[in-house]
């Protein structure tokens, strides 16, 4: 157990820079992805004003365009850009990246992760990932304009999108931040499973940290495929091979086939982004209820049953593919049933809520707002699971407002919540909530707006990954205007989140060690943590939800405080 | 104080870290080739027969001397694993010399039949078997190579006497990995024809 203990590094490039500490690596992480989440929004602000006002002018954009006006060949590279920031280096950054090796080790009451090199070696292979993608923008030809999911044909010849060496650099990106979350993966799995503290059964871990654990193994089982199909794509774009790519006279190959590699990773890996948000809420809303958290094990259950059917859903992304009917059929049926565990993991976050004392404070409202928000996407995916609405449906805003409500409420909005209850820990300091709900309710309006008008411009049958909409739409373009200027309003609600931050880094008051009266170790030790995190490991008495229990004078008990005669756990 | 929770959490401690880490490893990479493997299956079956032909191409005398080369390793690094149990330093370092040797003897053999199999004509791009067969054989290549860089760092431990039971386990646990995967490419790829 020793060899996970280092000793305090005394340099400046030691303790911020080549860190192995897994708080330091952490609060990297999460200024990683703060970085790339400003780039990947930028990036949604171009892709939002061509539509709303078509080859006009963009504000801003002629620091990047020619006369600031999106060109076709643009706008493809941009909605690229998009999605792949926004899926793997946003979303994975901060909510297993920061979330994941900042709280993992605190939870269980450990001193740091299983592996703190590895750690280290992890960050800095994403943060070498995220310099090839910005390369990849400045290379001849441009960066990837195949979409993110990259699909062949499209992707596998540069003589269909112009495209030559960005394509490439563009799967050796994804190929080290596919590396680099194995690695953390790995920890994040061997650490939870071999350093809890004495006491710290697995059904008395935070439900956090369950979450963590199903993230890492879907990723690390999910990814392989893709894997294997990204070197036959890299094949195939530089040397010739017809992996992906169909021939005239037969003995090519499918681009079904990458279809079928990228989805069986792309459905788990939407659940990896998905369930460390959905950990969030399950640590914001029983601490702000002050009630136990309704159901742990139903909780646990569904997760683990939702992680297994995500292996069996894939092909719903290819109904209108041309595959078999058959296939189409069962993928349907799967689909669907995937809801079941999900609405019990919803039913289950909503029955803590209910008779709890509540305090709305800035991470509860987050985490409120994630549950509205995530039940619209959660409803409109039952109307995509069904094929024959699908067929309808298929690769029109419909889809794209489906996807950002259920991605933006578990992954920004959670992960905000998460942002706002765990900073005092990470930084020591007290953010301030006034400014904090003025930008929760200029974020969650504004994201209303703009992805309502989305659903309704997409059952106009509006396509997606267009440059401009068909002529016939022409009466809905008035709502891409509205979308537009919501998605304006909510990058400018940004503003004061941003202004929170630096204003809390210059003048914050210093934040006490257990500021929610939370129960799970992370609280029960100075904030930020010290140097391996506690004085002495501590030892657990009891399960991580025990608020207002009968018989305790405090509405929370830590999960390390002495058992008295009365409340033992 | 509850007892039995205390104890669960010490022993705990007790399970290796390498071990666990590397069982996970494998998992992905089982996933990896699976896939791989899965697409050049389905591939094949559509081809209805028509491969058979090019896979006579190859040359299994040499893949077969190959196998035997590979799983004379797994044992050789199994011994190295046992004399690690007893903490036997020596005879571990040369039985990780063994590995790695034979390792490098298994590469040897596959850039001969590379070297045949250009000179006849066949590359990557001349036919979707042939690119799987180089994708395929060069992605197992590149574990082996791996591997042989593991086991000899492990070896130059062993040098010093500062090798562990675990690491041992580990490297051995991952080269039997890449063994295993051999022994699926071996007939699926030589034999199958």
């Amino acid at each position: 157990m020793e060899h996970a203990i280092h000793p305090e590094p005394t340099t400046f490039l030691r303790k911020h820079v080549f860190s192995v500490d897994h708080k330091v690596i952490g609060r990297q992480y999460l200024i990683l992805g703060m970085v790339w989440a400003l780039i990947g929004g930028l990036s949604a602000y171009l892709i939002r004003s061509q539509l709303a006002w078509p080859g006009k002018s963009i504000v801003g954009a002629s620091l990047l365009f020619e006369g600031g006006v999106v060109l076709p060949e643009a706008y493809n590279a941009l909605l690229t850009m998009h999605g792949t920031i926004m899926v793997f280096f946003v979303a994975m950054p901060i909510l297993l990246g920061a979330l994941g090796n900042f709280l993992v080790p605190l939870m269980i009451g450990a001193r740091d992760m299983a592996f703190p090199r590895l750690n280290m070696a992890s960050f800095w292979i994403i943060t070498t990932a995220s310099v090839i993608l910005i390369l990849s923008m400045f290379v001849p030809g441009g960066t990837a304009a195949a979409g993110w999911t990259a699909y062949p044909p499209l992707s596998a010849r540069t003589a269909y999108t112009g495209v030559a060496l960005g394509q490439a650099l563009w799967i050796l990106a994804l190929a080290l931040e596919f590396v680099s979350f194995l690695m953390g993966g790995v920890n994040i799995l061997t650490t939870a499973i071999t350093m809890r503290a004495p006491g710290m059964t697995m059904m008395r871990l935070p439900l956090m940290v369950w979450m963590q654990m199903s993230a890492s193994v879907l990723f690390m089982l999910s990814v392989g495929p893709l894997i294997a199909g990204a070197i036959l794509l890299l094949m195939d774009g530089l040397i010739g091979t017809n992996f992906f790519v169909p021939l005239a006279g037969g003995g090519g190959g499918d681009p079904l086939l990458w279809q079928h590699l990228f989805w069986f990773f792309g459905h788990p890996e939407v659940y990896v982004i998905l369930l460390p948000g959905i950990g969030v809420l399950t640590e914001v809303l029983p601490t702000f209820s002050r009630k136990p958290i309704f159901s742990y094990k139903t909780i646990l259950y569904a997760t683990i049953v939702a992680g297994v059917l995500s292996f069996l859903v894939w092909a719903h992304h290819m109904f209108t593919s041309g595959m078999n009917p058959l296939m189409v059929m069962s993928f349907s049926i799967t689909t669907i049933l995937i809801s079941v565990p999900f609405t019990l993991i919803i039913f289950a976050l909503i029955g803590t809520l209910i008779g709890g004392s509540i305090k709305m404070t800035v991470p509860m409202l987050f985490a409120v707002g994630t549950i509205a928000c995530f039940i619209v996407g959660g409803i409109t995916g039952i109307f995509l699971g069904s094929a024959i609405v699908d067929t309808y449906m298929h690769d029109t805003y419909f889809v794209v407002a489906h996807f950002h409500y259920t991605l933006f409420p578990t992954v920004i909005l959670g992960g905000l919540a998460g942002f706002y209850f765990w900073f005092p820990k990470m930084f020591g300091k007290t953010l301030n909530p006034v400014l904090g709900h003025l930008h929760f309710w200029l974020t969650a309006i504004s994201f209303n707006i703009l992805f309502l008008a989305l659903f309704r411009v997409g059952l106009g049958g509006q396509v997606r990954r267009v440059w401009m909409s068909a002529p016939s739409l022409e009466p809905l373009q008035h709502l891409n205007v509205t979308a537009t200027w919501a998605a304006i309003a909510m990058l400018l609600g940004q503003i004061p989140f941003l202004v929170n931050i630096v204003w809390t880094a210059l003048a914050g008051t210093p934040a006490p060690g257990n500021p929610w009266n939370s129960n799970s170790l992370e609280w029960q030790t100075a904030s930020p943590p010290p140097h391996e995190n506690f004085a002495e490991i501590p030892t657990v008495h009891r399960g991580p939800y025990e608020y207002s229990a009968p018989g305790n004078d405090e509405d929370w008990m830590a999960q390390d405080a002495e058992p008295t005669s009365a409340a033992a756990g | 104080m509850d007892v039995t929770h205390v104890s669960e959490g010490q022993a705990n401690r007790e399970t290796s870290y390498a071990k666990m880490a590397i069982w996970w490893f494998l998992a992905s990479e089982v996933m990896t080739f699976g896939g791989f493997l899965a697409a050049y299956m389905l591939y094949r079956m559509q081809a209805a027969g028509s491969w058979s032909v090019l896979a006579a191409g190859l040359n299994p005398w040499i893949a077969t001397a190959n196998t035997v080369v590979l799983l004379t390793s797994s044992l050789t690094i199994v011994k190295a694993h046992q004399a690690m149990q007893h903490d036997d330093q020596a005879r571990a370092r040369k039985m990780l010399g063994l590995t790695v040797l034979l390792g490098v003897v298994f590469l040897g053999f596959k850039a001969v039949e590379y070297s045949i199999e250009i000179s006849h004509g066949y590359t990557p791009v001349t036919h979707i078997f042939w690119s799987f067969y180089y994708a395929l054989t060069g992605l197992h290549g590149l574990h082996v190579v791996a591997g042989i860089v593991v086991n000899a760092v492990l070896f130059v431990h062993a040098g010093k006497g500062k090798l562990t039971l675990a690491r041992a386990e580990a490297a051995g646990l991952y080269w039997h990995f890449v063994d295993v995967v051999w022994v699926f490419l071996f007939p699926l790829l030589y034999l199958s024809y």
